[in-house]
């Protein structure tokens, strides 16, 4: 089956700094990949680099074996949740609406229809009730839920989130992780950044440990070693004395 | 219409186009740059008169447009390349605009454009300098500007009104659906130079900020909606030029001056009084419910 990520060799900097150096992977449909790594490692960065947001040096990328601008709309993006102003004048509904400004097209407007699946969607996350809310008057798990109706609605193939579970509520955590299993369920591909060590075998069959580069890859049970956690993280980890594996 | 009248209009048409950019600028961050724009447009309209010899409307627009590009490309540049943002727009702005002046003073000291003018602006004279339009009669040509100035403004701002909005609230997320973020910015660009250079005339170069960033800030304080905020921003605008006309009538003074005091006086009152982000409202009610 054709892989739906394959990098090969990327290569980017950041400010003058090599963040990724010669990172390759591939990630087959249907998988649910946590991409952990120390602070610095250059998670976000391979996020955006992938989409286009951040030049790349070197190495190619392709999406169902396609360039990134071809792929694009079977693509959907969760930025980090402190990427945005969270003041803006705008409530809970209008934001959702935002994943469907691509296929609205330009010189149109929202219409009824879309309103209807944009509320769906804030339903499904369980943020029904919030819909006219102003996004300030949000608490951050309800604004992170906001954020992946949003994604939801994109109704994409892949999807990229960048730390998603980073300082939201316990509910808002399993309201997040049921929806990206339904989400795998249906045979779409997750790839998430994140930061809890404790939770990657709970919640990923994938793991992409980065340190700059691609330190270990591979279904969890395999890849996320004693060993391999070492080599990304130096010895900067404590808690993994008492880890298995 | 009356003299009067005219100046009013004038000043109208100012206060409405600088409140819909205003509101714009704000919500993407960018007040400093209205400020930098403001003053390196002189030298877009200095350069142009040099080329054509002409201070028409038209050419003063186009060389307005290339000066806020120019502007902008420059500071993003610099910025890219590791120099502080702010930094980066004190440095270009203050350049651009010491060429224009010194431009001015060495080559088109005859013209009726000097440095004073063009800082402070003079509405007084704007009801005099008059053209012949085909069914309107003799209009002031500042009025003619100002008004396809703000037409194109409502336009561009209403036909890509989601796109402004998600390019504003999330640029990234705006990429990755494939709109083009860095072409809408040089667009808004070129947005704010018109509009500030079409203000130019009626209150210059250090009033147009405060027509630009101040209504818009005052509005931002009362509403929850963007469509609310960019009317409230030009209906502010309108209001602070008016008003601003009249104080300067009753204290004998500075029309400009006025209208840009005028401003902070809307964002004053905002800043005590409005019932969702005011002083006296987080007084009241002191805690905002976050669940």
């Amino acid at each position: 089956m054709l892989p739906v990520i394959n990098v090969n060799q990327l290569s980017a900097s950041y400010r003058k700094n090599k963040v990724l150096d010669r990172v390759g992977f591939e990630v087959r449909p249907g998988t649910m990949t946590s991409i952990v790594g120390p602070n610095g490692a250059g998670k976000s960065t391979l996020l955006k680099v992938l989409l286009e947001l951040h030049p790349k040096l070197s190495g190619t990328v392709s999406f169902f074996g396609e360039t990134y601008a071809k792929a694009k709309e079977r693509i959907g993006y969760v930025p980090q949740r402190g990427s945005v102003d969270w003041d803006f004048p705008t409530n809970a509904l209008d934001v959702v609406l935002m994943g469907l400004y691509g296929r609205i097209g330009w010189l149109k407007w929202p219409k009824k229809l879309h309103r209807e699946k944009a509320l769906e969607a804030l339903d499904q996350m369980g943020m029904a009730d919030y819909a006219s809310r102003q996004i300030s008057q949000l608490s951050g798990g309800q604004q992170q839920r906001v954020f992946l109706a949003r994604a939801l609605i994109q109704d994409a193939d892949l999807y990229f989130l960048d730390e998603p579970l980073a300082g939201v509520d316990a509910a808002t955590e399993r309201a997040i992780m049921d929806t990206l299993k339904l989400l795998k369920s249906k045979g779409r591909t997750v790839l998430v950044v994140h930061h809890d060590l404790q939770t990657v075998e709970d919640y990923f069959d994938h793991v992409l440990l980065l340190n700059r580069t691609v330190v270990a890859h591979g279904p969890t049970a395999d890849a996320f070693t004693r060993e391999n956690i070492f080599r990304t993280y130096g010895g900067t980890l404590r808690w993994m004395e008492g880890l298995s594996g | 219409m009356s003299y009067a009248g005219w100046i009013l209009l004038t000043a109208s048409l100012v206060g409405l186009s600088c409140g819909f950019i205003g509101a714009l600028l704000i919500l993407r961050r960018m007040a400093m740059m209205a400020d930098a724009i403001s003053h390196t447009v002189l030298l877009g309209i200095v350069v142009a008169y040099l080329v054509t010899r002409e201070l028409s409307g038209v050419h003063m627009l186009l060389g307005a447009i290339a000066a806020g590009l120019l502007t902008s490309v420059l500071v993003q540049w610099f910025h890219s390349r590791g120099v502080q943002q702010e930094a980066s727009i004190g440095v270009v702005f203050t350049s651009l605009f010491a060429i224009g002046v010194v431009l001015i003073a060495t080559k088109v000291g005859n013209a009726h454009l000097d440095v004073k003018h063009t800082l402070m602006g003079e509405i007084t004279f704007i009801p005099w300098e008059k053209i012949e339009l085909p069914w309107l009669g003799a209009i002031p040509e500042a009025v003619f500007i100002l008004s396809l100035v703000l037409i194109v403004v409502v336009a561009v701002i209403l036909a890509f009104y989601k796109e402004w909005k998600i390019t504003s609230f999330d640029p990234a997320l705006a990429a990755s659906l494939g709109i083009p973020v860095v072409l809408m910015h040089y667009v808004f660009m070129s947005l704010v130079s018109v509009t500030t250079v079409a203000a130019f005339d009626a209150v210059g170069a250090i009033m147009v900020v405060a027509m630009l960033i101040t209504p818009a800030a005052a509005a931002y304080l009362w509403t929850d909606r963007l469509a609310v905020m960019l009317g409230l921003s030009g209906l502010f605008g309108v209001v602070s030029a008016i008003a601003g006309y009249y104080v300067a009538v009753w204290l004998d003074t500075s029309i400009s001056g006025s209208m840009a005091f005028a401003t902070g006086i809307v964002f004053m009152i905002s800043f005590l009084g409005s019932p969702k982000h005011g002083i006296v409202a987080k007084f009241i009610r002191p805690a905002v419910p976050s669940a």
